[in-house]
Parts: structure tokens; C-alpha cells; sequence
């Protein structure tokens, strides 16, 4: 339990906020919310941060409660979890999960939070973390895909003070820089971080000064009463007194052979409050699969869902958390016990917004989108240089792929696209000039996207050829079960990759594996998946179908699945459309179904070998 | 005499502003603009301004024109249909966009996506391969082309754009398609991804050639239009058009580029203010120009707009250089409303435009707006609207009411003052961007405030910022013009180099440099400006090795002198900047990503317009008295008509000071002294609280920090000249 030195200990007093000024202190929270990506984005080396953007920001108030950000962060959790005092100018960082609550779920982010002080006292707290490219360990970008426990993961950093009072502990920074193996990304990149919180402290500073730390403290109980109440509504709106819904999905493996992962979430309303319960999700991975997900996160995530569709203008905050209980069995995928290996839980992070998705959808249709590229799968290169100017250097590549968002209420699934907020790609042009690469095909690809009235965006191929030997790593999902469709749509393509090495050979890959030996000439495919589609495919424009058919987006012999015929240039024949809509339509259920997971489960295991390339993954059997 | 001839064309107004080069004497004439061929427009302004100022056309000497064509073209979705030309395997560039969707978490499921500029069955691919140090993998299939071309001949594209994979490095694959194409798609405009953003990263260059073919065809019809109109007219004088950068180009090299013509008009606006600037003699200071739905501001520094890569229009983000403009949706028709799960004020995006308008234009709008609330504090009297629009109080009244009701905010004017203080916060958002979040402060900037509604939130927003004077151009509806025929001509010549400086010398950076000036040179010479008067500014994009973003950099140019100071002292530079922005500095290995050379025309050789002196008393200027609401009580404001203003008079707040196409509000505890160029200076009577600190900002010639696109030479003289007109 952390010691809060404040040299004032005048207690804040309540105070009457004009709504004005309050709408005012709600604004400067946004945009100083804002300004840290922009801080960080700018300094950063990593590519993962520096062109991807895989990082969270936050800021608290001086309870620990999150006014602005998007990782609903348990500060109280890590001050709970940190032995010491904390005074002006400290700097605190952590990277190991199971010393902070899970604010963080792995040992590749690293989470910096600091006080916000204001004459004395703290009025707040910053905070904000990122992914780390490499904190050593056995394997390049440190995600070991069989690693059995966090040790196999790199350097775990326990809560410390990486400035004291404003100053550097420098030696603490070298042991940790010495266990990575590339030191000056995570110095820059966590001297971002620290930038970037810094810039949140003096924004809040800057408004205490403007409105006085009263005011500007009583605005922020506001705002938070002011989510409470708005979620207070919603929920009774939303969900009916009592029932239970629930919704399951899947990781397909672990990394070590054992497979599918059930995930189950359920919702019940008691009142004005909701329970959201894991309860009937798989027991703790083998693999690194765990994702030890924070009660809080949870909280975040599902509030997430609720805003879109009851005013996008509200800044979301922590206040409606007392309306939402959390159950997490122990020892359960969600909570595993230490020191579970943890490294691969961007599945499990990704999972989380389909689980949402089928959940909160079965009440409101406005939130229902089929199943979609709900990850971020990983695609790693590292080696040395065999020639050249750089002979004998290291090279190292963490890079986060995009896949087809799915169907949604509003129209098609963008194909190709990211649902990570500010996500992008790399560009190829980008990779070339800084690693030895180079990208023969970027393109989506027809037919992966599910059909529908709304089409699943197409997955994404990109063809790396390599142009020096190294060691290639792969983290990715969904290449057993299928990204479902909603409404009567079909589901999305599954993942797959290939190498066709320099001599003819074709290997085709586990969707997680590491140290791939490539040579010089190897191709990788990587190929993701497609989001599912959403609504009744044969109610598509025909001559949207064509279109698309022209564009490549669709071939003249996945139009069919439309229901259309046409040829390889999208001219669509009216008659045999009409005929060929008219005999699948005969005979399918009325209401079409809500989900569509693609075959059974069964059927898709036994299928597996044949379909995939890859044995099915054998049943999980707890610890 | 000669006379140097402003024209801007904005949505509603044509602007035309005729400069007498020897007096300074300037006269103004407004007409409708004409959309449809806005050269109607521009030659109907032409001729009234003459006729009012007795001038024959044959004394026009230049024309200097900032144009909306462009930026319209995109807005409105009325550009080219282009053909794009990519590399095996790249489509789909436009269709992936970087993976990028916009909005937090879940934003996804309300992103609607836009469709590509150039659509994807008008998209090819070729066969050939550049690698990315310029070297060829694969052999242009010069047969490929041609099928592939015939393609795009069966589409019937209007426009042709060609962006291939590492062109920035080797344009050669690129000319040869264009070559083909002038064979196989005769007659139609290309536009070459090399030539028209030589820099790396596949998407933003292809989106940006995509973008100047979509835009060039309507360009260069308007453009040949309005000269041979001109010719017709009789007037002889040289048209030159403004760029996004602030610079001036002759109207034939104009159409090559239009992609760099899409912020003309917002970079007349911020060239007109550091005319005025200049006048009044501080070299640092914010533009705020504020209009009906959104606002622009831009930062200036020692006279110098700085200048950014990134052009934005609606939602096309495009790489070519402007003058820095960050857009914030918040105007005069922004509507206020009030969620009802949250109770919260809210003041836009949405705006009520100019149709169906503000409730007080009495023209169909119902909801209450920024400048509903303006009436209803009493900033905008009815009686001095200037008679074009008559302003309903009572609709605006009644509007303004709806959200009083919806809040605790009591009484309508509380609800109205609430509204003015949302916006105000919103457009602080805009101006902080500029300044703190660049790490400028603002209280060492003053603030130039133009546009419609600029004048009547700028003391407010000067407030907020610490940034003084406020200053109040002359006849602030027209500051575009006068930013067209202010400024001078301007070219810049850019190359991508992505190169580590343990990979380069003194010598070999000196050696591009030169190559690039003489490339930005011809152009300017082509022009008709001689060597002689040419000055040079250099600038590099540089990074940390590794690093995703650049910082722009002035090159000093001089140490590069072959004693071997110049990579040191760029480095030097970096870091200080670096250290600037973000607080730390790195021992990473310095990168340089692009270096540019610019080279700039004189600015013309104006004198400066002298209003008549006076007592500090303006009385004589005196409409009459008005009761305003202001900080929560009825006070009485004085109303003044800016045209009997006379240089000295000193106002004091609370005051409005009406003009035929603007109001200023004085707020009570600040003074706007009239300057000898005519413009208001506003500042405090005395320093009140933090936000209200006295400027530090004064009128002198200090020194000023790196900016991207200084010319130094060029700026003493500014400053000489000014000190000259102060004395």
C-alpha cells in the first residue's frame, strides 16, 4: 500500500459547478487526453508505437478513478500493489502484471503512472502505457508462444520509482535496458511515455490554475455523477429486470497444441445494476494465452459498447463503474494464477469486443455486428545482416496485421481495416527501407469477407519476401473456428500463412509460432481473416454485387453466394439472378438465424487437417 | 500609375482589392461570387473597382488571385474521374488506407468510409519493380502497360494519376508509363506521383497524386479561362495565383500542381495578416479567422506563417505544403444543443450554415446558434447590421431559449453567455494547438482576428490565451485579398533522401542543396523574376534513426561552407527543436528524411495606408449607446462606426465598433486603441489573473526561434521597413 507524501493536507472542498464550467474542464480533459498520443506517437522508435500506435492513455482523478483514456485503468490497484511513498515528482513503472491487478496483462507493456500535484496536494494521476517492441527473453519481440510461465517472458519490472523527486534512477534503467535486445527503442519509447504524462500533469495543472483545484475537482466528481447517471438509464433501458443473456466464442489454440478455448460471458440486471460473469469460460491456458483481464477493463469495455449508440459526445468515464459487478472465476483463462506464462493475451483482448458484440447485440440491434478481425495479430522478423554496410547487424520487426471489419448495421465492413482505435499499418515502403524485406503483394482478398446484406470486409495477404536469413515469429487466431456471421449473413474467411521457400517448397505455418528459421528468398504469405457478414446475402443489390465483382473486391463465383450470377466483369444476368436467389431462398429457415458460427464444432475439428494443413489442436486439460 | 490588383473568391462574396503601388490608396468593391464560372465573378469585381476608383484596366500591372476551385472540387465531390496506375500487387492502396479508422474504441461501428478518390475499378496495376534504394528488381513490362492503359481508356477516366512503389528513389518506371500513356490516353493530364510528392510512404504520395489529377483538369480550365478573360477585358498585367504556402505562381506553372492550391484561400487570410501585422509592427502573433462554420488559425512567427506538410480539406488529408492552419468546426451557425441522457451543453459541429442560417436571419432556421447568442447579449444590435441581413432578436431570443429551458442555466441570457463561452472554449482548443502544444506561448504571440465573427469573439478569446494586442484589421472582410496582393512569388523543390549523417558529408548535402535551388530557381526565372532578386531558404525533415515522424529544421546554409560545421550544426538544431517540442533529447543517430530549397520573388513595394490623426478621444465616432450582457449584468456599451475612427482615439470597454462588413467587441477593463494603419489594438487596462496577464509581446524586432520556412534576408528588411513607418 502505497504512503501519499502531500505537504498540504487542506482537504478539497465542494464547490458549486456552473454547468458551463463544467462542460469547459471536460473539454481540457479530451484534449489533454489527445495531446499525450500525439507526444508519444512523435517520439517514439518502435514501429509498434511509432507507426501502430499500440498504446493507452490515461488520466485520473486523485482517487484513481479514470476521467479520460481508454484502458480503465485500476490506479488504486497499483497503489495498492506498491510499497513506498509517493511524492512530487515521482515517476512510477511497472511491467509485470501480476503486481499491479492486471492494469497491464503483459510483460511487453510497459505502464508508467505518475501524481499530478498541485500545491501540495495530489489532485490527480497520469498515466499511460505501451507496448514494448522487445523486453528480451528467449525469443525476438519476446512473446514466446510456448512458454509455459512469465519467466519465459523477459524482463518483468516490478512497480519502482523510475524517478525519485524528479531525478532518473539511471542505474535501475540500465539493469532493465540490459536485459532487452533493443535498449534504444524502449529508452525512447518510454522516454515518450514519461513526456506524454508529463504534458497530461501540467494540462491538469493549467486548469486547476484557471479554475481553482476546488472547482476543477468538483467538476470531475460531476462528470463522474454525471456517467453514473447516464448509464443508470441505459441499463434499465436496455436490459430487462432479471433475464440472463450470455454469448460464447473461441480462441483456437494456445500455442502448444491444445484447443478450441471456450470464452463465455453473461449478463444479468438486478435493479439498477448488471452483473457481467465469466463463469463457463475454459480453465487457465497451457500457453500464453491467458488474458488476466482487469474488473475494471471489463467495466471500460462494456460502457465502451453502451456509448456508441447513447451519445458518442460523452467523455466516458469511471463514474458508472459502481452499476457494474465483475465475476471472474479463478484459475479461468481470465484469472489465471502466477506465474502463468501471459505473453499471448491479444487474442483473448481481441475476443473481448466480439463477446461484447454477440452479447449487448442480442438486446439492441443496433449494436450487433458480425464477428470481425477482433485481434491484432503479430508478425515478427529478426537476424543480422550478412553483407553490406551493415554486416553483422541486428534487425528486428514487430508488426501488427489488419484483417476485415465485419458487417455492421450501418453497411459493409471496411476491408482490410483495423477496429484498434488509431491503428494503422506499416508502410511497405516504410519496411523496405529499414529492413531486409521486401512486400510483393498488399492487397485484400476476394470472397474472404462474409457475405450478407452488408458484406464482411476482406482479409489482408502480404507477401514478404525475405532478403536475409533469420527467424520469423507469427502470433494469430481464428484459423480453426469461423468469424461468425449475424442476421442470416454468412461467416468471414479464416486465417492462414505459407512460406514457399526459395526452393519450391511450400510449408504452411501455425497461426502461433516462433523462431521460424527463413532464408534468403523465402516467401511468407499472411494472410488473416475476413469479418463476417451481416444481414440476408440475398437481399444484396445484384448490381452492388457486380460492382464489386469489377473491383475485385468479390469474384463472379463468390457472387453466388449472393445469389448473383454474372461474369468475370460484374455484368450481372437479371433472369438467372433472379432463378438462382429464388432456389437458395426455398427451404432456409424463417427468421433466418441471429448467429451463424459456420459447421459445428466437431465437424470443423475433424475437418481440420484437410481444410487448414494443420492437425486439430487436442482438448485443453486444466492445470 | 501602376496598381497591384487583389482577388479573392470566397462561397458567398468575391473580394477584389485595387492597391495604388505609390500611394498605398487601396479601393474595395464586393460582388456576388459565381460559382458556376467564378471568372464572371472575378471580372464584374474587376470592372466596379475600377469604375469607383477612376482607374483604366491598362493600369493593372498583376492580378493576384487566391481560388476556392480547387478546394471545391474536392468538397464537393466534383473532381476528375481518375485513373490510377500502381505496382503489381498494390491495388489496393486506396481501398486498405493504412488500416486507419478513425474515432476511440468501437468507433468502428459508426465509421461510415469514404470511398477512394480514384475508384477501384478504375485502379491498375503494372509490372515492374523499383527497389527502395532506386534499384530495378523487375524490368518494366512496357506490354502490361499498354493492356493495363486500355483499361482505364475503357473506363473513360477523365484524369490519369501514377504512383508506383519506391518512385520516390527512382522515377524512372513512372516517366516511362506516363510516356505510354501520352500514346495510349492522348490528350489526357497525368500526374506523376515523383514529380508531384517525391517523399516515402506509398499511400499518403499516391493519395496526394490522386488528389492534384482529380483537381487539375477543373484547374487548368479555370485558370486558362480567367486569363484569356482578362486578355479580353484589356487588362495586360500578369496573373498569379496564391498557393497553400502563402507564395505566389504565375498562373501557367499553377495548374501543374493544383494538389498545392488547395488552402489558397485560408492562405490568403493568414498573408493579409501578417500584412497587417507588419503595419502595426509585431512579428509574432495567431490568426484567428472565424466564419460562419468553421474557424482557421495559424501561428506566425517573426512575419513567417509556419508551414506544415499536411494539407487537410473535408475529410482528404494530403501531403503537400501549407501554411500551418489547424480547422476547428466552430462558426458563427454552430447550434447549440442539449443531450438528454446527459444534460450537457453541447455548441456543434453541427452547423445551420448559411441555409436555412442562424434563427435571427429569419430564413427558416429554428435552432439556436453562436450568432443567435451574440443578438441575444446584445454584441450584434439589430439596428447595425449594415442592412444586408436584418437580424430577428426575437427568433434569436426565442431560440436561445429552448436551452435555457434544457439546463439550470436560469435565464436566456445565462443560456446565450454559456453558448459564447463553449465556442470560445472550442476555438481556444484550435489556437492552443497552434501555440502550447508547439510549445509556443501564447501570451508572447498577439492575435490578428479576421473573418466574419472573428472581431466580435476576439477579445475573449485574447483572454483566454494571454496573447495581446488583439488586433483588428482594417476592413477585416477583406483580408484575403489583401494577403493576395501582399505577397510575393514563391517555389520550393523537395527531395526524399531517408539518409543517416554518418551516410553523408558536408559536401554531399551541399551538392543536393544546389541541385535543388537551381531546380526552384528555373521556375522562378521562367516567371520573370530575375536572379538577382531571388532569396533562398533551405529546410530539412529530420528524425532520430528510427524515429516515425519528422521535425522540419531551417538549414543555415552558410555552414556548409566546406569547413565542415554544417551536419553538426543541423544536428545542433534538431535537438534544440527536439528538446523544444517533447522535453528530451536522444543519443540516437541523427536521420534526414527530406531537404527542400525554396526560393522567393521580393514582396512587393508597398506604402502603407495612413489614417488621419487624432486626440485619444473618439467621440467624434460615436453612434450611439447600447445595453449589452456581459459577465452576468446589463451594462451600456458605447457603439462606435470604425470609418470616423482616426488614428490615436482610444476606446473604452464595454464597446461595439461597427464597420459595412464586421462587428468588434470590446469587453469592459480593456482598451482598443486606433493605429496609424487603421487597425483596433485591443488590450487590458490592467492585468486581472493568470489568463489575463499583461503580453509579453511587444512590438520589437526580437530575435525569433526556428521556424519551418524562414527567410531570414527578407524579414530585416520587413523589419527595417516597419521600424522606418514606426519612426
Amino acid at each position: 500500500m502505497a504512503r501519499l507524501i502531500q505537504t498540504s493536507d487542506e482537504p478539497f472542498r465542494s464547490v458549486e459547478v456552473d454547468l458551463v464550467t463544467l462542460d469547459l474542464i471536460e473539454n481540457g480533459l479530451r484534449n489533454a487526453r489527445y495531446e499525450m498520443d500525439e507526444v508519444l506517437f512523435r517520439t517514439a522508435l518502435s514501429p509498434g508505437i511509432r507507426e501502430q500506435h499500440d498504446e493507452f492513455p490515461l488520466i485520473a482523478n486523485a482517487d484513481g478513478k479514470m476521467m479520460v483514456g481508454q484502458f480503465g485503468l485500476s490506479i488504486p490497484d497499483f497503489l495498492d500493489n506498491f510499497h513506498g511513498d509517493i511524492e512530487e515528482g515521482d515517476v512510477l513503472l511497472t511491467s509485470d502484471p501480476y503486481s499491479c491487478g492486471a492494469a497491464i496483462s503483459h510483460a511487453n507493456d510497459w505502464l508508467v503512472v505518475m501524481p499530478i500535484y498541485v500545491e501540495g496536494r495530489i489532485v490527480g494521476w497520469s498515466s499511460m502505457f505501451g507496448h514494448m517492441s522487445d523486453v528480451g527473453g528467449k525469443t525476438p519481440a519476446s512473446m514466446p508462444t510456448d512458454a509455459r510461465t512469465i519467466f519465459e517472458e523477459g524482463v518483468i519490472i516490478p512497480p519502482f520509482k523510475l524517478y525519485k523527486k524528479g531525478v532518473l534512477d539511471d542505474d535501475a534503467l540500465r539493469i532493465i535496458l540490459n536485459q532487452v535486445r533493443k535498449p534504444d527503442w524502449n529508452r525512447a519509447d518510454l522516454n515518450g511515455i514519461v513526456a506524454a504524462c508529463r504534458t497530461a500533469s501540467r494540462r491538469i495543472q493549467e486548469a486547476c490554475a484557471r479554475f481553482g483545484v476546488d472547482t476543477y475537482n468538483s467538476a470531475l466528481d460531476a462528470l463522474l455523477e454525471r456517467n453514473y447517471r447516464a448509464m443508470k438509464i441505459l441499463l434499465a433501458m436496455v436490459f430487462k429486470e432479471g433475464e440472463t443473456i450470455s454469448f460464447t466464442d473461441y480462441i483456437d489454440d494456445d500455442g502448444l497444441g491444445y484447443g478450441p478455448y471456450e470464452l463465455k460471458l453473461s449478463l444479468t440486471r438486478h435493479g439498477d445494476k448488471v452483473v457481467l460473469d465469466f463463469t463457463g469460460s475454459s480453465p487457465q491456458a497451457q500457453g500464453p494465452i491467458n488474458y488476466y483481464i482487469n474488473e475494471n477493463l471489463v467495466r471500460m469495455f462494456f460502457g465502451i459498447y453502451m456509448i456508441t449508440v447513447a451519445d458518442p459526445q460523452i467523455l466516458w468515464n469511471d463514474g458508472f463503474y459502481p452499476l457494474v459487478d465483475v465475476v471472474i472465476p479463478e484459475k479461468s483463462f481470465w484469472k489465471p494464477t502466477y506465474p502463468a506464462a501471459l505473453n499471448a493475451r491479444n487474442h483473448g483482448i481481441g475476443r473481448v469486443f466480439d463477446l461484447f458484440g454477440g452479447l449487448l447485440g442480442q438486446t439492441n440491434p443496433d449494436l450487433l455486428n458480425a464477428a470481425g478481425f477482433s485481434s491484432s495479430p503479430h508478425f515478427m522478423y529478426s537476424g543480422n545482416y550478412s553483407t553490406g554496410d551493415r554486416k553483422g547487424e541486428w534487425f528486428q520487426l514487430y508488426s501488427i496485421g489488419f484483417g476485415g471489419i465485419p458487417g455492421r448495421p450501418i453497411g459493409d465492413g471496411p476491408d482490410g481495416h483495423s477496429l484498434w482505435p488509431s491503428f494503422v499499418n506499416i508502410p511497405c515502403e516504410y519496411l523496405e527501407s529499414y529492413y531486409p524485406l521486401r512486400v510483393e503483394r498488399w492487397e485484400t482478398v476476394a470472397d474472404t469477407g462474409g457475405s450478407g446484406l452488408h458484406r464482411g470486409g476482406n482479409a489482408v495477404d502480404v507477401a514478404y519476401r525475405f532478403l536475409e536469413g533469420g527467424t520469423i515469429a507469427i502470433h494469430d487466431d481464428r484459423w480453426l473456428t469461423y468469424p461468425w456471421g449475424v442476421n442470416g449473413g454468412e461467416p468471414g474467411a479464416r486465417s492462414r500463412k505459407w512460406l514457399e521457400r526459395a526452393d519450391g517448397e511450400v510449408v504452411v505455418l501455425g497461426s502461433k509460432v516462433i523462431d521460424v528459421p527463413v532464408a534468403i528468398g523465402d516467401l511468407l504469405h499472411f494472410v488473416t481473416w475476413g469479418g463476417g457478414g451481416w444481414g440476408d446475402p440475398l437481399v444484396r443489390d445484384p448490381q452492388l454485387v457486380g460492382l464489386e465483382v469489377r473491383r475485385g473486391l468479390v469474384t463472379a463465383e463468390g457472387a453466388r453466394r449472393y445469389g448473383v450470377v454474372c461474369d468475370g466483369k460484374g455484368a450481372v444476368d437479371e433472369a438467372a439472378t433472379t432463378q438462382l436467389r429464388s432456389t437458395m431462398g426455398a427451404g432456409r429457415p424463417h427468421p433466418l438465424p441471429t448467429f451463424n458460427m459456420g459447421p459445428p464444432l466437431a465437424t470443423i475439428l475433424e475437418r481440420a487437417l484437410a481444410e487448414t494443413g494443420l492437425p486439430a489442436p487436442r482438448a485443453p486439460i486444466p492445470l | 500609375m501602376s496598381y497591384r490588383l487583389g482577388v479573392d473568391v470566397g462561397g458567398t462574396f468575391t473580394d477584389i482589392l485595387l492597391i495604388n503601388e505609390d500611394t498605398g490608396e487601396t479601393h474595395l468593391a464586393k460582388t456576388a461570387s459565381t460559382p458556376d464560372d467564378q471568372s464572371i465573378g472575378v471580372l464584374r469585381g474587376i470592372e466596379r473597382a475600377c469604375a469607383a476608383a477612376g482607374v483604366t484596366v491598362a493600369e493593372i500591372s498583376e492580378v493576384l488571385h487566391g481560388t476556392t476551385v480547387a478546394t471545391n472540387a474536392i468538397l464537393e465531390g466534383k473532381g476528375a474521374r481518375v485513373g490510377l496506375v500502381t505496382t503489381h500487387g498494390f491495388r489496393q492502396v486506396l481501398q486498405i488506407a493504412r488500416s486507419f479508422v478513425p474515432g476511440g474504441l468501437a468507433g468502428w461501428i459508426i465509421w461510415p468510409k469514404p470511398e477512394p478518390l480514384a475508384a477501384l475499378e478504375d485502379t491498375v496495376e503494372v509490372i515492374g519493380r523499383i527497389g527502395s534504394a532506386g534499384e530495378v528488381v523487375t524490368p518494366l513490362d512496357e506490354d502490361d502497360v499498354r493492356a493495363q492503359l486500355a483499361v482505364l481508356r475503357e473506363q473513360q477516366v477523365e484524369a490519369l494519376s501514377i504512383s508506383l512503389i519506391n518512385s520516390f528513389a527512382n522515377p524512372a518506371h513512372e516517366r516511362r508509363v506516363a510516356e505510354i500513356a501520352a500514346e495510349v490516353l492522348p490528350g489526357l493530364s497525368v500526374s506523376i506521383s515523383s514529380s508531384v510528392l517525391p517523399e516515402l510512404r506509398e499511400y499518403e504520395r499516391t493519395l496526394t497524386t490522386v488528389a492534384n489529377a482529380a483537381v487539375q483538369p477543373r484547374v487548368a480550365r479555370y485558370v486558362a479561362n480567367l486569363e484569356s478573360q482578362l486578355r479580353e477585358a484589356g487588362i495586360t498585367g500578369s496573373l498569379s495565383i496564391l498557393r497553400s504556402d502563402g507564395g505566389l505562381v504565375s498562373a501557367r506553372f499553377a495548374a501543374d500542381h493544383p494538389v498545392n492550391l488547395l488552402l489558397s484561400g485560408p492562405a490568403g487570410g493568414v498573408a493579409g495578416a501578417t500584412w497587417v501585422a507588419e503595419q502595426a509592427g509585431f512579428p509574432d502573433f495567431i490568426t484567428f479567422d472565424m466564419g460562419g462554420t468553421s474557424t482557421d488559425v495559424a501561428l506566425v512567427q517573426n512575419f513567417t506563417p509556419r508551414v506544415g506538410r499536411e494539407t487537410k480539406v473535408g475529410d482528404l488529408t494530403v501531403r503537400a505544403t501549407s501554411v500551418d492552419v489547424r480547422t476547428v468546426g466552430a462558426g458563427g451557425g454552430s447550434i447549440a444543443h442539449v443531450p438528454p441522457l446527459t444534460g450537457a451543453l453541447r455548441v456543434g459541429p453541427q452547423s445551420a450554415g448559411a441555409a436555412p442560417g442562424p434563427a435571427a436571419y429569419a430564413a427558416g432556421g429554428d435552432q439556436p446558434t453562436v450568432t443567435d447568442a451574440n443578438v441575444v447579449l446584445g454584441y450584434l444590435p439589430s439596428e447595425l447590421a449594415g442592412g444586408e441581413i436584418a437580424l430577428d432578436r426575437e427568433a434569436a431570443t426565442k431560440a436561445v431559449r429552448t436551452i435555457a429551458e434544457a439546463t439550470s442555466l436560469g435565464s436566456v441570457e445565462a443560456a446565450a453567455a454559456g453558448i459564447i463561452d463553449i465556442v470560445n472554449e472550442n476555438m481556444y482548443g484550435a489556437l492552443r494547438l497552434v501555440s502550447v502544444q508547439q510549445g509556443y506561448d501564447p501570451r508572447d504571440f498577439a492575435l490578428v482576428a479576421f473573418g466574419g465573427a472573428g472581431p466580435l469573439h476576439a477579445n475573449a478569446l485574447g483572454k483566454l490565451m494571454g496573447s495581446w494586442p488583439v488586433i483588428i484589421p482594417p476592413s477585416p472582410g477583406v483580408l484575403c485579398a489583401y494577403g493576395d496582393a501582399t505577397t510575393n512569388l514563391r517555389d520550393e523543390s523537395v527531395r526524399t533522401l531517408v539518409r543517416r549523417f554518418t551516410e553523408m558529408t558536408d559536401d554531399s548535402l551541399r551538392a543536393i542543396l544546389d541541385e535543388l535551388a537551381g531546380e526552384a530557381q528555373a521556375t522562378l526565372t521562367a516567371q520573370g523574376v530575375p536572379e538577382e532578386h531571388h532569396v533562398l531558404t533551405y529546410a530539412a525533415d529530420l528524425r532520430y534513426h528510427g524515429q516515425g515522424f519528422e521535425i522540419p529544421v531551417v538549414i543555415d546554409i552558410d555552414t556548409f561552407n566546406g569547413a565542415g560545421g554544417g551536419l553538426t550544426a543541423l544536428q545542433a538544431a534538431f535537438d534544440l527543436e527536439h528538446e523544444r517540442l517533447f522535453s528530451f533529447v536522444l543519443e540516437n543517430e541523427h536521420e534526414l528524411v527530406t531537404v527542400r530549397a525554396t526560393v522567393s520573388g521580393p514582396r512587393p513595394d508597398l506604402s502603407a495606408p495612413v489614417r488621419a490623426e487624432g486626440t485619444a478621444d473618439p467621440g467624434v465616432a460615436l453612434r450611439l449607446k447600447s445595453p449589452i450582457w456581459v459577465e452576468g449584468a446589463e451594462v451600456e456599451a458605447a457603439v462606435y462606426d470604425r470609418a470616423r475612427l482616426m488614428a490615436g482615439n482610444v476606446i473604452d470597454g464595454p464597446a461595439i465598433v461597427t464597420e459595412m462588413d464586421s462587428t468588434t467587441l470590446v469587453l469592459p477593463g480593456h482598451t482598443a486603441t486606433v493605429h496609424g494603419s487603421g487597425a483596433l489594438l485591443i488590450r487590458p487596462v490592467t492585468p486581472t489573473g493568470p489568463g489575463d496577464e499583461n503580453s509579453r509581446n511587444t512590438p520589437d524586432t526580437k530575435d525569433a526561434g526556428p521556424t519551418e520556412n524562414t527567410e531570414n534576408t527578407e524579414n530585416i528588411e520587413n523589419i527595417e521597413n516597419i521600424e522606418n513607418t514606426e519612426n
